[in-house]
């Protein structure tokens, strides 16, 4: 199908991005490989998309006391290519090869995989995995929120009108694992988990299992298994398969960390 | 409102410029507007990979784009690759191990496959299968486009 009729702007500062946003029926646009489909769907109606990717420093990748902070802009095939992720964001660079396709990979965004909270995403499940920090800037200047907190359940984020997520700061883990079941390479997940060890502190991100992702912080393996919140059912998985297969990956990441 | 924008890009070589309308995907003003119709549209959400085409020398998925949105970019599709023989191994052995039956999945398939072609490093067969995991074949089952693609790659690293 074809997208419904809509305008478009390319702001060139953030200040002329907020102007924009505040058009009835705004939308931004990033990356796209969410958003197109959907106009493509027709399942979105905006009445001007705000294409943020002329904006200025935000494709950057920048490692900085135990952190990395990376630009909302900075798309998917950059994380996979960067030297600094693999060196100081291993469980990052483990996930990324996982989100669809070269060419998909090749334009869809950090931040527009955040701000989108798919219940299915690879990047939400790291974001809280590894305690990250989202930084959301306003007309009013830039708020912080810890990504536990930003992701409020199916699609729904902490964002609020006319905001725009500009990055996130990833603490760096001793160690992590990064795994998901897909029926096809590439295809959202059907359950996975991202989980890191942070100070000591096992913090285990499940994704797929229901409307935001999950985070447990077990102390052992027993005490994770019984603590997976039942998963809502999908069109090709029942809950109870879906449960198992969490404790399958559950089982093979622990030896891990 | 169906806003159209100017928009300038250069296609195969070629800078054009057109009033193009904010709706329009990038598949469908190669096709409707330049005529260039080797990119196909099989799911138009980004599945089935029949529309990749390179932007700024990068595979995309061509009804992922905007038209507007590759304004000032540079837009490389299978008729400009073929042209300028940069398929031609690929072609001639996507022919000899008869990797396509209906050919609708070709030139995307083409186009993945010569982004892997080109990085000209050595790869397995699971690895081949991975760069082309997001393009869809509903004919050949996928082993002869494996070995088309196996073969050139191993030509082009020990020759090339």
């Amino acid at each position: 199908m074809k997208a419904p009729s809509f305008a478009y702007a390319k702001p060139r500062s953030l200040a002329e991005a907020f102007d924009l946003l505040e058009r009835p029926g705004a939308k931004i646009l990033a990356g796209g490989q969410s958003l197109i489909p959907s106009l493509n769907l027709r399942l979105s109606a905006p009445e001007i998309l705000v294409d943020i990717t002329g904006l200025p420093g935000l494709s950057r990748i920048e490692p900085a006391n135990g952190a990395v902070r990376i630009g909302a802009l900075c798309t998917h095939a950059q994380l996979e290519k960067s030297e600094d992720i693999r060196k100081h964001l291993p469980l990052l660079a483990e996930a990324v090869p996982q989100i669809a396709h070269t060419a998909i990979r090749n334009r869809g965004t950090l931040g527009g995989s955040l701000a989108l909270a798919d219940p299915a995403a690879e990047l939400p499940a790291c974001a809280v995995a590894l305690d990250a920090v989202l930084v959301i800037a306003g007309k009013k200047g830039e708020r912080r929120v810890k990504a536990v907190d930003f992701f409020k359940g199916l699609f729904e984020t902490d964002l609020r009108e006319n905001e725009i997520l500009v990055g996130a700061e990833f603490p760096k883990a001793d160690k992590s694992v990064f795994l998901e079941l897909t029926r096809r390479h590439g295809d959202y997940a059907i359950v996975g988990l991202a989980a890191a060890v942070q100070r000591s502190e096992r913090r285990i991100a499940f994704f797929g299992v229901g409307g935001k992702p999950v985070l447990l912080k077990p102390k052992t393996l027993d005490d994770a298994k019984a603590s997976i919140p039942t998963p809502a059912a999908d069109l090709y998985h029942t809950a109870s398969t879906k449960l198992h297969l969490a404790k399958v990956l559950l089982e093979r990441a622990w030896t891990r960390l | 409102m169906d806003q159209t924008l100017t928009t300038t890009m250069t296609v195969n070589g070629t800078q054009v410029t057109r009033s193009i309308p904010a709706r329009q995907h990038l598949v469908d003003f190669l096709r409707e507007e330049l005529g260039l119709t080797g990119s196909h549209l099989g799911c138009e959400h980004g599945v089935c990979g029949a529309c990749t085409i390179r932007v700024n020398g990068e595979i995309v998925r061509g009804c992922l784009m905007l038209a507007v949105q590759a304004n000032g970019c540079r837009v490389e599709t299978i008729e400009g690759l073929s042209d300028s023989k940069e398929l031609e191994k690929l072609q001639k052995a996507f022919h000899e191990k008869n990797a396509l039956q209906c050919g609708f999945c070709t030139p995307g398939m083409l186009m993945a496959a010569q982004d892997l072609v080109r990085q000209r490093k050595k790869v397995s067969r699971e690895e081949i299968r991975s760069h082309i995991s997001g393009n869809y074949c509903r004919c050949t089952g996928y082993q002869a486009i494996v070995d088309a693609i196996e073969e050139v790659i191993q030509t082009e690293v020990t020759h090339g």
